[in-house]
């Protein structure tokens, strides 16, 4: 076959896919912002996707700020005792907190959704939610995309904790760091901005783990097969458009190049 | 007198594939029309075009006299409260109990508390020979022919005017598919209310139906009495309802 065809091809496929995705979030924001607001759903989902992502997050930043911390300390000199805490609750709460919590709740979250919608779309349950009346999209979409963007920045502010206490375990007990003098450090090599900024990546970053999530899921089709690849899509786009967020973010709030 | 449905015209293709080729079809109040017709003809699209679920390339489709065909949002969703519908596979919330799915339109759509919807699901559930039992399960403990009964209380729980059932008694064995037949029947007559069918189970047809009509290629091809189908003098009628390989439809068998 031509490969310009093929790259033509592609191109389309993918420009047709952003467009969809846009088309969708065009319906499902305004979904968000409009009654009826079903607040038992969207509890129900706050603690789906938050309350029991909190194992796998946690995890995931204790041993990310772990093995920060000992990164630093092999690269640095005898100011390591200033460095590592620094570095570390930078490192975790700029960057490695949000993208690594939201790497991880996408894999969790955005899977279960693609699954969740898919079946109910190829088993006809979403075409019955209509005949009944109800909306799918502020019935399924909204609540997911609120407990998303509410609960994200809440798993984002404890994975920070934990992952400098991660450090700090390591640190003190691997390194022989002073507890005072490494909790001080932190301290003081800690700013609002570095804290708020990684929160706000959080909120966008359940966004796009929601919308992801539904968006593939509900346009799932062709059975078993269709509802498998829906999951798997879901999970790779919202990771790929979380590190793409995290680098735009990052360069609006810490400002990038020279 | 305004017909209940009308569809002038309708047109559909998906694709390259044309599923929906003119089709024209009228429904009166009251009426039970049945669609019968092969895999593939066009059934599910028709019913899916008059809910909403499909939206036809050309062509009008009028509920009571309003134009619904490109209806969207809250108007779609206002003629949608005139409809009840049995989905061929039940199509039951799977993570809502069987109570929870009958009240459903009665607590999402129309806002009752949900113990007041609760006793009127058990009412519908009662009215399909289901005890209050059953209720409180999962759809996923019940029988094929319980969804299915689980499926026409939720369709009969908001009082519509008009129920769509597609394709009633498919995958399940025939007394089973009996008792729905004669759920249905005994419901819509109490109820009063206009449906619209598709099956391609002649007896199920026969027993449902006051009119059946005949969808071949995207378009009826013959309609009328269901007294008269025995003497439509259709060829292509007449291989369907006996069921005969040889005659004018030609199945599709591989490529």
């Amino acid at each position: 076959m031509n490969p310009l065809a093929l790259i033509g091809r592609f191109f389309i496929a993918l420009f047709g896919e952003i467009g969809s995705i846009f088309i969708f979030a065009s319906k499902a924001v305004p979904a968000v912002v409009t009654p009826p607001i079903y607040l038992r759903l969207i509890f129900q989902q706050m603690m789906r996707i938050g309350y029991f992502s909190l194992p796998v997050v946690g995890l995931t930043a204790f041993f990310t700020g772990g093995a920060l911390a000992l990164q630093i300390f092999i690269g640095s000199d005898i100011s390591a005792q200033t460095l590592v805490p620094q570095i570390v609750v930078l490192g975790i709460t700029r960057e490695l907190g949000p993208v690594m919590a939201g790497l991880m709740v996408a894999g969790r979250v955005s899977a279960a959704i693609a699954a969740e919608l898919g079946t109910m779309r190829v088993t006809e349950q979403i075409d019955a939610l209509v005949t009944l009346s109800t909306n799918p999209f502020k019935y399924l979409v909204a609540p997911r995309l609120i407990a998303a963007v509410l609960t994200m920045p809440i798993l984002v502010a404890i994975a920070d904790i934990i992952g400098v206490m991660g450090g700090w375990v390591v640190g003190v007990y691997s390194l022989d760091f002073n507890s005072a003098i490494y909790l001080k450090n932190t301290v003081n090599g800690l700013e609002t901005g570095d804290v708020t900024s990684g929160l706000y990546k959080a909120a966008v970053f359940g966004f796009i783990i929601a919308l992801m999530g539904c968006f593939h899921g509900y346009n799932s089709k062709g059975g078993a097969q269709g509802v498998g690849a829906a999951t798997t899509n879901a999970v790779v786009s919202a990771a790929i458009l979380i590190l793409a967020a995290n680098y735009v973010m990052t360069a609006m709030f810490f400002g990038g190049g020279r | 007198m305004t017909p209940k449905i009308e569809a002038k015209g309708v047109f559909k293709r998906f694709g390259a594939k044309v599923v929906l080729d003119g089709l024209d079809l009228t429904v009166m109040p009251g009426e039970s029309m049945v669609i019968i017709g092969g895999s593939g003809t066009g059934k599910s699209v028709t019913i899916k075009s008059v809910l909403g679920l499909v939206t036809p390339d050309k062509g009008s489709i009028k509920v009571d006299g309003l134009e619904v065909t490109r209806l969207g949002g809250s108007a779609r969703e206002k003629v949608n409260r005139k409809f009840g519908m049995l989905f061929q596979s039940a199509a039951l919330f799977d993570s809502l109990k069987v109570w929870e799915n009958v009240a459903f339109a009665l607590i999402q759509g129309r806002g009752l508390g949900r113990t007041e919807a609760k006793d009127i699901a058990l009412a519908k559930l009662a009215k399909v020979g289901l005890g209050p039992e059953v209720g409180e399960l999962s759809p996923s403990e019940l029988s094929g022919g319980m969804q299915k009964r689980v499926g026409l209380a939720r369709a009969i729980a908001a009082e519509p005017e008009i129920i769509f059932f597609d394709e009633p008694t498919t995958g399940l064995d025939p007394i089973m598919a009996d008792v729905i037949n004669n759920l249905i029947v005994t419901t819509v007559k109490d109820m009063g209310v206009t449906t619209l069918s598709i099956t391609h189970d002649m007896a199920s047809a026969r027993k449902i139906a006051d009119k059946i009509a005949m969808l071949y290629k995207g378009k009826i091809i013959w309609s009328g009495r269901k007294e008269d189908i025995d003497k439509s003098g259709n060829p292509f009628v007449d291989q369907f309802i006996h069921g005969r390989a040889e005659g004018p439809i030609k199945m599709e068998v591989g490529r």
